[in-house]
């Protein structure tokens, strides 16, 4: 058991980074720092692969690897079979005794954007999942096809104007709702599911050891706010997901053997929804007077939710 | 003052990522393609910091990205706390910090972004961010004087 301690900053900040720096993700990307609290939150060997993705383009950029682990790409969308694939081989050699150092601990991870989880790599995903093998599948959620322009991806919520679903006098942009992620992952039966975000780092290192911990098939859904396309200023990265987790358009909570639903951060204050999408240049239009529909909608959907997780959580089912 | 003799062989920042004219067109890049991050054996890498590693130039450790950046963060010893807030949320690994101690800032992988000064909690700020020319002697005489609370 090779885990580091996470019990204050001071003591996490004397693991190694494993994740090099001049990848060429924006300046600002939360992608990185999610990255980064996943390797340093443990000493293990990783083996990981990526799906197409901002973090994929960015961090092999040839003849340039930013990976200091095992790191593969294959595809678009097939990041959890090549993980699998990983796994599998990786027991079977250590069966037949063909590995030079069998006792090594070796983890396996996958990385996808929100267009590679929710969309394009879904049906790998859930193959991966129903057959159980030993992995973490860490989808980075930023709610759009970031790397290719900003398009709408199934994760993009309501109101959010996206290059291909534009707000303008005809439209008030994205009018389909995010798809629930997190409970499609929990009805596999898995293991260990969450929902993630990089600002209450000790909540995530945790639900990350946990997830690299739990035997068979782990997802953790992370917020990653987009500066790009998101609109807002590269350094508010961290107060953006601060506003994103107060106002609950992000809860952070996880669920265990696909019942046992634990809220791993309450706020103390619950913040409007207006504070974070205000903060926002993709949902500037909604607050002109014939949008102020859509933000009431919002929030309603956000109460419902949160009221249903609260529920959830006291019923264990 | 921000001399950092942390690498005795240091190879950081020695290629440009945008490596112009020697570069392979699409259609000459070999199709699938191993690149090894270190030098010879990788084992226990986890456990080694930084200056103890042994990268290949394939490690994007040894690229640079300075030239993207037009703010740069200066860093003030003397404010610092030492709460590794910068740490955990520079997604650029740029800040370097060793045995709990914050010793400052990686030039040559930092794109300048101002996360860090943000979510530094001092009062003034140990880190602003300066004009990528200014000198840090200017920067540091300019620095702000702490700010009083104000009375409710």
């Amino acid at each position: 058991m090779a885990i580091t301690s996470i019990k204050n900053l001071k003591e996490f900040s004397t693991n190694n980074d494993r994740f090099e720096g001049a990848h060429t993700l924006c300046p600002g990307c939360a992608h990185s720092m999610i990255v980064r609290e996943l390797m340093n939150c443990t000493d293990d060997n990783l083996v990981m692969t990526a799906n197409t993705g901002c973090l994929e383009v960015s961090t092999a950029v040839y003849p340039f690897t930013t990976w200091d682990t095992s790191w593969m790409h294959i595809g678009f969308e097939n990041a959890a079979s090549s993980v699998t694939g990983s796994e599998v081989m990786h027991r079977v050699r250590k069966k037949k005794g063909t590995l030079p150092d069998p006792d090594a601990p070796v983890k396996f991870v996958a990385w996808g954007g929100d267009g590679s989880t929710f969309d394009i790599g879904f049906q790998w995903l859930s193959g991966a999942m129903e057959r159980g093998h030993n992995f973490v599948y860490v989808c980075l959620d930023n709610e759009n096809y970031a790397n290719t322009g900003g398009q709408r991806s199934s994760a993009t919520p309501i109101g959010s104007t996206t290059s291909t679903a534009p707000a303008g006098t005809h439209s008030y942009g994205e009018k389909q709702k995010k798809k629930d992620i997190v409970a499609i992952m929990a009805a596999h039966d898995a293991p260990y599911v969450a929902q993630l975000a990089p600002n209450k780092w000790k909540i995530m290192a945790k639900g990350f050891q946990k997830a690299l911990d739990t035997e068979g098939p782990c997802f953790i859904n992370t917020v990653s706010p987009c500066c790009t396309e998101w609109r807002f200023d590269p350094k508010d990265t961290i107060t953006i997901t601060d506003l994103a987790t107060d106002s609950l358009m992000f809860p952070v909570y996880e669920i265990i053997n696909g019942h046992e639903l634990n809220i791993l951060y309450r706020p103390k204050n619950v913040l409007k929804v207006e504070d974070y999408l205000g903060a926002q240049g993709r949902y500037k239009h909604l607050f002109k007077a014939e949008n102020k529909h859509v933000i009431d909608k919002i929030q309603k959907d956000i109460n419902e939710y949160w009221d249903m997780l609260q529920r959830r959580e006291e019923a264990r089912i | 003052m921000q001399d950092l003799k942390l690498l005795a062989q240091d190879n950081r920042g020695l290629y440009q990522l945008e490596a112009g004219e020697d570069l392979l067109g699409w259609h000459e890049v070999t199709q699938g393609s191993i690149l090894p991050s270190f030098e010879g054996d990788a084992t226990g890498i986890a456990n080694m910091k930084q200056e103890e590693r042994n990268y290949s130039h394939y490690n994007s450790y040894t690229a640079t990205v300075a030239s993207w950046r037009v703010l740069k963060p200066v860093y003030n010893r003397d404010i610092c706390i030492d709460c590794q807030n910068c740490w955990v949320w520079c997604p650029d690994t740029s800040i370097i910090s060793r045995d709990k101690q914050m010793l400052g800032i990686d030039y040559d992988h930092c794109k300048g972004c101002g996360v860090c000064v943000e979510v530094c909690p001092t009062n003034p700020k140990s880190l602003l961010m300066f004009g990528e020319h200014s000198s840090f002697e200017d920067a540091l005489s300019q620095w702000p004087e702490k700010k009083k609370k104000e009375k409710k």
